[in-house]
């Protein structure tokens, strides 16, 4: 072919050759065989284990809501002082947790990574989820869930000519929400597509034939549409990106707009951003780890992938980091009292060691990342990705709940304690995640077959090339052509 | 109406780019090709135009845009003005972020109806494959027999020295 002088020429001059992300002897078939085969076959033990963990948690939060709901939302730690408590927190976390699968889905795409392809479908589906029990907060909280429909504005208006409020953040938070939903849901879904079609055409099953029959649209691989198919995603990759920024933006403004000290700062949206993509990255790190060890696909989601994965948590981190550094520097410099006291209060009133565990899972554990061992290490990143969680769950905490107990007037301090009822929510919503997740795992392709087929064919194409410029050059140059 | 269809199947992508550019250098009019994933370069091997669907994005973000800003003008300016924290009735700024979010949630749903009806991809649409294998490892040239200039001798040959390993004619509605 023509290209391969050219390429290899471009090798002879000491320039690197992209990474494989997977290996090139693979065949499509085969592609297409072990990314199916957890679908064909029954689940294993691990996936047994982890979704009685998860169904009786989600068994859990059913309880829990039709409790809240019967008796009313009195059943958590709410009192004047701290209005706000587990279910915000719940919210934000929540809500961070879906931009880890954004990011990897529509700005990797964007930038041309490669090794997004083994993992975005899963950490699209993750955003979906995420996104559905961040969704849950909000309407809980409430009260009468029965009238959320209040929050969006309808036609014909029942409450007369009076309309929700268009300037406040919460009403923002509501659009940006569900956009942020509906757009992942409709991007997730039009990257199955291929897929569904795929399965339908190896189901042997009439009831999975009609499924995905249905599902799959019709679609027969002809390239006038993967042309504009592929045209498409690009386009919902370039919307979804600033969408996905503007989605944390929003959320971290219910804060920033507010003159809660330790809320009213303008450091916020890109504070909240920088922790959202950390947290997901952690919570991606987590699913991966379980997915690739219970359904045996450490072929696709290689020790390459989950390196690069921690490189990005590693650097979120930092970003966090420097904004918790910046929010002590500026309360103390702004010179106002009810900042300087809010932060000497994060730091040692009641709920310092909420501050510490924050400080400790966030600023401290990242910088294990940068020892090449640690990251080759499923271990250890699994115990790092966990930390990442608990730690951006009582960031949030700190914010949120640290911010209200003691904000102005002294006799309007309070504190909070969350009931069995608030824990029990917070636990079920982990259920409700971990449940969908597995089902998604279970019954639908959790790797994204046609994306591999492009970049295994790359692979082989590379390796074609690095083998041609092996023959051209002299054996100590090819040493050097190992790794971009 | 069915018509007559000399299809070509491949086993890996380098042929069928091969087998592609043969046939337009030939000058047969390729009807259409199928592939597992979207090949590099297939594309301007088969010499398609460039979609229009990103105006598509453009009109209908711009038409989402316009609504929003219109809608909350009209509920807050004209309908119901209302002093908040004494912010001026039409506070621009404040808009913004639901204008942003209307504009991608229009311009992005629109996108994927204008594919899903110009690719005439619907759910439960009956799939019309011309060879097996399509979605999973096998690539497929297929040309119309349209004309009487169409000779199927001459494209055979140079569909089987291009590496097809398969090649044969049916008679279907694709």
């Amino acid at each position: 072919m023509s290209v391969l002088p050219a390429a290899s020429a471009r090798i002879g001059q000491r320039l690197l050759p992209p990474t494989r992300w997977v290996d090139e002897g693979l065949s499509f078939q085969q592609i297409t065989d072990d990314i199916s085969r957890p679908m064909e076959a029954r689940p294993g033990r691990g996936w047994w284990i982890c979704f009685a963990f998860a169904f009786s948690a989600l068994i859990d939060l059913v309880a829990m809501v039709t409790y809240l709901f019967a008796k009313g939302i009195g059943v958590w730690g709410l009192n004047n002082s701290v209005g706000w408590a587990f279910d915000i927190t719940n919210f934000v976390f929540w809500i961070g947790i879906g931009h880890a699968g954004t990011l990897i889905s529509a700005i990797l795409l964007l930038f041309r990574q490669q090794w997004r392809t083994s993992i975005n479908r899963s950490a699209e589906a993750m955003t979906i989820m995420a996104v559905m029990c961040a969704g849950m907060f909000p309407l809980l909280h409430l009260g009468r869930p029965w009238d959320a429909f209040f929050i969006f504005p309808y036609f014909p208006n029942q409450r007369g000519p009076l309309w929700v409020n268009f300037r406040s953040p919460l009403v923002w938070d509501v659009f940006a929400v569900s956009t942020y939903f509906t757009i992942s849901l409709v991007f997730w879904f039009l990257g199955l597509v291929p897929d569904l079609a795929t399965l339908r055409d190896r189901a042997t099953g009439r009831i999975k034939k009609l499924i995905f029959g249905f599902l799959s649209m019709g679609w027969n691989g002809s390239f006038r549409t993967w042309a504009r198919y592929e045209m498409v995603s690009l386009i919902l990759a370039g919307l979804a990106t600033p969408l996905v920024l503007s989605v944390h933006s929003i959320v971290s403004m219910d804060f920033a707009t507010s003159l809660v000290p330790g809320w009213h700062t303008t450091i916020f949206p890109p504070y909240f951003v920088a922790g959202a993509v950390y947290s997901g990255f952690g919570m991606v790190l987590t699913l991966l780890i379980i997915t690739r060890q219970t359904m045996h696909l450490e072929r696709y989601i290689t020790m390459k992938h989950l390196d690069k994965m921690a490189k990005v948590t590693m650097l979120t981190g930092m970003i966090v980091s420097y904004a918790y550094a910046t929010e002590f520097f500026s309360a103390w410099y702004g010179g106002n009292i009810y900042e300087r006291y809010h932060f000497i209060n994060r730091a040692t009133g009641p709920y310092a060691w909420c501050f510490y565990l924050m400080v400790l899972c966030n600023v401290i554990t990242p910088h294990f990342l940068w020892s090449k061992r640690a990251r080759n290490s499923v271990a250890i990143l699994f115990v790092v990705s966990i930390l990442v969680n608990i730690g951006m769950w009582f960031e949030r905490f700190v914010i949120i709940v640290v911010g209200l107990h003691r904000a102005f007037l002294p006799s309007g301090w309070g504190m909070f304690y969350p009931t069995r009822i608030d824990i029990g929510i917070l636990v079920g919503s982990f259920g409700l995640f971990f449940t969908l997740f597995l089902l998604f795992i279970r019954y639908l392709p959790m790797i994204a077959i046609w994306e591999i087929k492009g970049v295994a064919a790359n692979s082989a194409h590379v390796a074609g090339i690095a083998r041609i410029a092996r023959h051209d050059t002299p054996e100590e140059d090819s040493e050097v052509a190992v790794n971009a | 109406m069915p018509s007559r269809f000399v299809i070509a199947t491949f086993s890996d992508p380098a042929s069928l780019l091969a087998a592609v550019r043969t046939i337009r250098d030939h000058s047969f009019p390729i009807y259409d090709v199928y592939a597992p994933y979207p090949v590099h370069h297939l594309d301007r091997a088969m010499g398609l135009r460039r979609t229009h669907l990103p105006w598509v994005t453009f009109f209908a973000g711009a038409f989402g845009l316009t609504l929003a800003f219109s809608f909350l003008s009209y509920t807050t300016v004209l309908d119901w003005p209302m002093n908040v924290g004494g912010k001026p009735d039409n506070s621009t700024l404040a808009f913004i972020p639901i204008c942003f979010e209307l504009t991608v949630l229009i311009g992005g749903l629109s996108t994927v109806a204008a594919l899903l009806f110009r690719a005439r991809l619907f759910p439960g649409k009956r799939e019309r494959l011309p060879a097996l294998g399509l979605t999973d490892d096998t690539f497929a040239i297929v040309l119309r027999r349209r004309t009487e200039h169409f000779d199927p001798v001459l494209v055979s040959r140079l569909l089987r020295n291009s590496g097809a390993h398969e090649v044969h004619e049916i008679e279907a509605q694709l």
